[in-house]
């Protein structure tokens, strides 16, 4: 199910490029990136270390500006951070000294000032309710697990209602079933919210599962996007229905393919 | 004791708390016996006017030092619990200054880089300067000795306490300043929601370094001048060179070692309960 209303170029970068200046001279991480988002699109993407794929979403983030060309939002230029573009870490970045319910909290009332007490408890407590942590919102997050954490970190990024929801490979460090049950979470306060979301994901199985389109990057130095896959399954997805799609097989290989032959990366 | 109900294992916990077990105290029994033995053998190598014994120490100074710490027959003459009220007095006034003073230093030192750069050599090198070095400049300045002592508390804690606040804002987690960037935090909501929480653990290692050397500087600043205090009366018992003066002095160490040890646990336990998750 697609929205009628997304304006084609929400967010859109235009001839992209990123140079950093290093001891040893400029490096450049991305070159010629072109690509436009829809409003309330996934958007998953892929490739080895080193591809730039961190500097993509920083530029979305706001904590980069490119070197060449234009990251605009809205058909505005990104020109720093801010909270109508939130960012789960992929090392949570929780406050260790405030409890679940005040990392939640502080974030909510720094970036919607305009709540008032009351509703601000109510956001706070359905975001947390949505991960399934209100039992454990007293506690601070060195008393919880890494898959946790992590949910904190996506409620208190959801909390704020952002355009765009950037995600920087956010469940790396999770196993496998953590993983499986926090993507579907993270699918069902989507499809309530609706925002934009940029992942980063090293899973291919990941990023078809919940994208809309995967992005697959060329390796670096002067990293581009290789290829754009379009992921059709029908949504609500599970992970079963998915894998019994015989194009679930192909789209696979297909990316397979892309990684591990024509892109292949040795280092990595 | 009647057996009719097992005890709760609560109350099991707590009695053995209470009573130690043999083995945990044995090493303590076995390594302060053998160093008293020690010291004990020394004194009678090098005769007990030279070097009382522990047995030595114990018998002079019992009365009226040991069994009545605060009599006071007017003038210095007071006993050693008021004059390490009186030296704890002085380190608690200079101590406290550096405290408020030292971090806010600190903080300004951490939060303006250019400053922090800018003072760093200052304070380098004036961190390395010995406490007794400011005491005659001190003296000069203040023209008393009261005032000088606690002078020189101030200046000898304060390195310590602004070191590690600069420092410690400095190293804010870059995850954590990032979390501030995206949701645009107001400077006073940055400086509550971060910057203090996170500093907290290293303003407490500062002040801990810091009471340390209060402590150790209000002694020496005591015996070179001062009325009454701990360090004074050291100094007073060496130049009065009675009978009993070497065990007095002896005495009197052992205490400022005691204080100086529970100084430290306090501070240690204050910060403990204030920094809460970030330590």
């Amino acid at each position: 199910m697609t929205t009628a209303t997304s304006s084609p170029a929400f967010l859109e970068f235009r001839d992209v490029g990123q140079v950093f200046q290093t001891r040893r001279g400029p490096f450049e991480a991305l070159r010629d990136i072109n690509l436009q988002v829809r409003q309330g699109e996934f958007l998953c993407v892929i490739g080895h270390s080193g591809c730039g794929k961190s500097t993509l979403l920083n530029m979305v983030s706001g904590f980069l500006q490119p070197s060449h060309g234009s990251v605009t939002l809205h058909g505005k230029p990104i020109t720093g951070p801010g909270p109508d573009r939130m960012v789960v870490f992929q090392n949570y970045s929780l406050l260790p000294w405030l409890t679940v319910w005040q990392n939640v909290e502080m974030a909510v009332k720094a970036a919607r000032p305009e709540l008032a007490a009351e509703s601000r408890r109510e956001v706070v407590t359905h975001h947390l309710e949505m991960v399934g942590l209100m039992e454990a919102r007293a506690k601070r997050p060195g008393q919880i697990s890494g898959g946790m954490r992590q949910r904190v970190a996506i409620a208190r990024a959801l909390a704020v209602s952002p355009a765009v929801l950037v995600l920087d490979e956010p469940f790396g460090a999770l196993d496998a079933i953590t993983k499986e049950e926090l993507q579907e979470e993270l699918l069902a306060i989507w499809r309530e919210q609706k925002p934009t979301v940029l992942m980063i994901t090293h899973d291919i199985d990941e990023a078809l599962f919940l994208a809309d389109r995967v992005v697959m990057m060329t390796n670096g130095p002067a990293a581009g996007i290789g290829e754009i896959l379009e992921v059709p399954f029908e949504r609500p997805r599970r992970y079963e229905a998915i894998q019994d799609d015989p194009r679930y097989g192909q789209l696979r290989n297909h990316a397979l393919d892309f990684l591990y032959r024509r892109y292949a990366h040795d280092v990595d | 004791m009647t057996t009719t109900a097992p005890p709760s294992p609560a109350s099991t916990r707590r009695r053995r708390r209470l009573r130690p077990t043999l083995p945990q105290v044995l090493p303590y029994l076995l390594c302060i016996g053998a160093f008293l033995i020690v010291w004990q053998l020394l004194s009678a190598l090098l005769g007990v006017e030279r070097l009382p014994g522990p047995i030595n120490v114990l018998v002079d100074t019992w009365d009226p030092y040991i069994s009545q710490p605060f009599f006071d027959d007017g003038g210095t003459s007071k006993g050693l619990g008021w004059q390490i009220l009186i030296s704890l007095q002085r380190v608690a006034v200079g101590y406290g200054l550096a405290a408020v003073v030292g971090v806010a230093i600190g903080g300004l030192l951490g939060l303006n880089r250019f400053a922090g750069k800018g003072f760093d050599p200052v304070v380098q090198v004036l961190r390395t300067v010995p406490p007794l070095a400011w005491f005659p400049i001190s003296l000069m300045v203040f023209q008393d000795a009261n005032t000088s002592a606690v002078f020189v508390i101030f200046i000898t804690a304060i390195w310590p306490i602004i070191i590690n606040t600069a420092v410690g804002i400095q190293e804010i987690p870059q995850d954590y300043n990032n979390v501030a960037r995206v949701l645009r935090l107001s400077k006073r909501a940055y400086i509550s929601n971060i910057v203090i929480p996170a500093t907290v653990p290293y303003v407490f290692t500062g002040l801990r370094i810091a009471v340390g050397l209060a402590w150790l500087a209000i002694v020496a600043a005591e015996m070179l001048k001062a009325d009454g205090g701990i360090g004074y009366f050291i100094w007073d018992a060496y130049n009065a060179g009675g009978d009993a003066s070497s065990s007095q002095i002896i005495l009197a160490i052992i205490y400022v070692g005691v204080v100086g040890l529970l100084l430290d646990r306090l501070v240690a336990w204050v910060g403990r309960k204030v920094s809460k998750g970030a330590a």
